[in-house]
């Protein structure tokens, strides 16, 4: 509980700090973009329609799909730009979380700019030229002001949109509060989680407030109003920069090494250990965690991290493109070799574990049923119950394992992860997909049936370092072999069961202390 | 000061009366799409005239109106307020200089009454006790209690709002009153009233005033003269007794309705 407590705060002045600046920054570039498009829409109402129309189109992407079809477009805009300028554009990070939250902000602030100018009674702005106003006197102080309330009500709508979307921003490699939610929601560690939102909904509803505050001062005509909601924005900001400085650990001069992780709980527990390992030689480390998978291999051979552990079977089909079958060590060497020469990544060591796709049984029904491989099932499908993850029914996986050993159950059910360990161990299911590495294998005492005929492919952890920082390979090579693979699920195991939850860092401590 | 004295207050009502100044407008056409609004319009409107500018909707009136505050540009020809051109300067200017009412009134919601009166001395850079002084004299010039200045618009019946609108446009002392349907939307009692207070205050004040109207009762029994347009061209410019024997088919159909009106109206009261 405590440790918990204490791993969310730590976290979260340093998370909330970047959360505000890429939402401000986004923000601002939204407003940036938006006021002139508004100015235009109203000198030439033809084009209203399809300007509307087209921030619209933008809107119904999800945020999550946008942040996410940023990076490959950069990365292809930085390949274009290394060529001709000399220097690329960083694919991964602030850069395209600012351009998809100001994309995202756009709708409510340009269409709450030209409702409000259109809002204004036409007899008013008649009088307005008639008493012998200028153009800029008729703008500022009647047409905004008239406009205020659905141009604040556009930016306040906006602001909350982008506070909210930002959480999502880590996917693609930018600290955000969402770094906390993120991380909670793949260690099941619900404070983490709830620190995060609460933390995210706090800072909606401040700057909700201080721009509530300006709006009805612009409206009103009260300015001291509207500086009140000034102030209480500016305060916000130094208060949260404050927070963030006075948390942080004194800088040091060399640069840090980035290790990446992906989204779950031993990607996390792996990131600390090797962190751990860098700082114990001298070598200042960050962990950059809830990676998106086909985010990370690119974000490694881009430089935008330096080291994250990938599998085998992964990284032959994204990045090699390859989808037959080869034994373990051929698919090993193959990737040793094709690495480097594709990406200018090595393979700094092969941990010793596989995280693959397997199918698993409860010990006992196994036992009865003398089934110790898949070659043993297929007699007997005929009369089990499958329950799969959600997605195990579309990969290839599957469709090896039913042409290969000729698999045919008696029922088919797809649950989310979690159920589906439940679905056996209550006797809803008899046979499961699993992952080799799964702490729950050894918690609920279950086996993995064997694959005696190379149907599913190899996914052995490989510690991957980018082309940055060669000298990593040297220092992490020692890993080679040291996690076996009932290590790595005890690891798991401390972080994902319910009581006496481990913290990743804890976890990566015990896993340390096993592997020297 | 010297105004309380009857003989002096003669003798300001003569000076207004000379500052008053005079409105021309030569050959002023306006091309609107492909047609012509406004075609070669020439009309003096000397100091101190009260002119009532009539004719069926679309017939061009607001425009005219709307040529001498440059709120619409003439496409041809030249407008000159005492001889000068106005389409040399500055519109804004040129617009602080002129008191301007509408149909719609258009006072500025965010606004209080007094804030709404004193906008174009306040755009003029009259300071704050200038203009709560001529606020003053404002609400008492147009018969509304001064505790209205604090008021915001929406506040207002319709004949309050178009006093306001009234005291508006006089703010700035201007000596050329435009007004475009003044009294469009009021009842025909409050609209009765706000017209003689606008007569009252045109003499007092020494004005020239023009003031479209499509309600020739209005002009026939306010103005001096009225200027009869149709399809963009004047088709009689006249006193109202003149106005009343013309025999210009648009004119006729214009004066028809109201002197009918007057005759029923007499019979009855016979």
């Amino acid at each position: 509980m405590t440790a918990q407590w204490s791993r969310a705060l730590a976290m979260l002045p340093d998370r909330l700090a970047a959360h505000l600046g890429v939402s401000a920054a986004a923000l601002a570039l939204a407003i940036v973009v938006a006021v002139p498009l508004v100015l235009l829409m109203t000198a030439r109402p033809r084009l209203r329609a399809a300007v509307l129309a087209a921030v619209g189109v933008i809107q119904t992407i999800p945020a999550l799909a946008l942040l996410a079809l940023f990076y490959p477009l950069l990365l292809l805009l930085g390949g274009i730009t290394r060529r001709l300028v000399g220097f690329g554009i960083p694919a991964l990070g602030l850069l395209p979380s600012l351009l998809a939250l100001a994309l995202y902000a756009l709708l409510p602030l340009v269409r709450g700019g030209s409702d409000g100018l259109a809002s204004v009674a036409p007899e008013t702005l008649d009088a307005a030229d008639g008493i012998g106003m200028t153009r800029r006197q008729r703008l500022l102080r009647v047409e905004l002001p008239l406009a205020a309330p659905i141009v604040m009500g556009g930016l306040r709508v906006a602001a909350v949109w982008t506070i909210g979307a930002a959480t999502l921003a880590t996917t693609v490699g930018q600290k955000s509060l969402g770094d906390l939610i993120f991380a909670g929601l793949q260690l099941e560690d619900w404070t983490l989680v709830t620190t995060g939102c609460i933390a995210a909904a706090a800072l909606a509803i401040v700057v909700d407030l201080a721009l509530a505050q300006a709006e009805t001062g612009l409206t009103e005509g009260r300015p001291r109003r509207a500086l009140l909601g000034l102030g209480l924005l500016v305060a916000l900001v130094a208060g949260v920069i404050g927070w963030d400085a006075s948390a942080r650990p004194p800088a040091s001069a060399a640069p840090a090494v980035v290790v990446g992780a992906k989204n779950f709980s031993e990607q996390y527990i792996l990131a600390e250990l090797i962190a751990d390992r860098l700082r114990a030689e001298g070598i200042p480390a960050t962990v950059r965690s809830g990676l998106g998978s086909a985010v990370a291999f690119r974000a490694l051979a881009a430089g935008d991290i330096d080291v994250y552990v990938d599998y085998s079977g992964t990284l032959w089909d994204n990045v090699l493109h390859r989808s037959d079958a080869v034994p373990r060590a051929e698919m090993l060497a193959t990737l040793r070799r094709e690495l480097p020469a594709r990406a200018r990544v090595r393979v700094a060591a092969s941990l010793g574990f596989e995280n693959a796709y397997a199918l698993a049984m409860r010990r006992r029904d196994a036992t009865r049923l003398g089934i110790a491989s898949l070659a043993d099932l297929t007699a007997r499908a005929g009369s089990l119950r499958l329950a799969t993850d959600i997605e195990f029914q579309q990969r290839p996986e599957w469709a090896a394992l039913q042409r290969v050993y000729g698999l045919k159950f008696k029922a088919l059910t797809a649950y989310t992860p979690t159920l589906m360990v439940r679905a056996l161990t209550g006797g809803d299911a008899d046979v499961i997909t699993a992952f080799s590495s799964d702490g729950r294998i050894a918690a609920e005492d279950l086996v993995l049936l064997t694959d005696p005929r190379g149907a599913l492919p190899a996914y052995d952890a490989l510690l991957l370092v980018g082309p940055h920082r060669p000298d990593l390979t040297a220092r992490l090579a020692p890993l080679d072999g040291k996690v076996p693979v009932e290590t790595m699920r005890a690891a798991n195991w401390q972080v994902d069961r319910d009581t006496d939850k481990q913290t990743p860092e804890q976890a990566a401590k015990w896993l340390a202390a096993k592997a020297k | 000061m010297s105004r309380r004295l009857p003989g002096a207050q003669q003798t300001a009502k003569v000076n207004a009366m000379l500052d008053a100044p005079r409105l021309e407008y030569t050959d002023a056409s306006v091309r609107r799409g492909g047609s012509l609004v406004l075609d070669r319009v020439s009309l003096s409107i000397p100091a101190g005239a009260f002119v009532a500018l009539a004719g069926a909707s679309g017939a061009g009136k607001t425009t005219l109106l709307r040529l001498a505050n440059r709120l619409i540009a003439a496409d041809a020809g030249i407008v000159r307020i005492d001889g000068a051109d106005i389409a040399a300067g500055d519109p804004a200017t040129l617009r602080r200089g002129i008191g301007y009412a509408i149909q719609g009134i258009g006072l500025f919601p965010h606004w209080t009454v007094g804030e709404n009166i004193a906008a174009v001395p306040w755009l003029l850079g009259r300071d704050q006790a200038w203009r709560d002084r001529r606020v003053a004299a404002l609400l008492d010039l147009v018969e509304l209690p001064q505790d209205f200045a604090a008021r915001r618009p929406a506040q207002l019946s319709g004949g309050q709002a178009s006093r306001v609108g009234l005291a508006r446009a006089l703010a700035a002392e201007p000596k050329l009153l435009l007004l475009d349907e003044p009294f469009g939307a009021l009842d025909p009692e409050t609209r009765a009233s706000l017209a003689d207070k606008l007569v009252e205050l045109h003499r007092a004040q020494g004005l020239t005033t023009v003031m479209v109207t499509h309600d020739l009762a209005d002009a026939l029994t306010r103005a001096e003269r009225i200027v009869v347009l149709d399809a963009g061209r004047i088709v009689a410019d006249a006193t109202p007794a003149e106005l009343v024997h013309s025999d210009h088919p648009a004119v006729r159909a214009l004066v028809a309705s109201p002197v009918d009106q007057a005759r029923r109206i007499a019979e009855l009261t016979q």
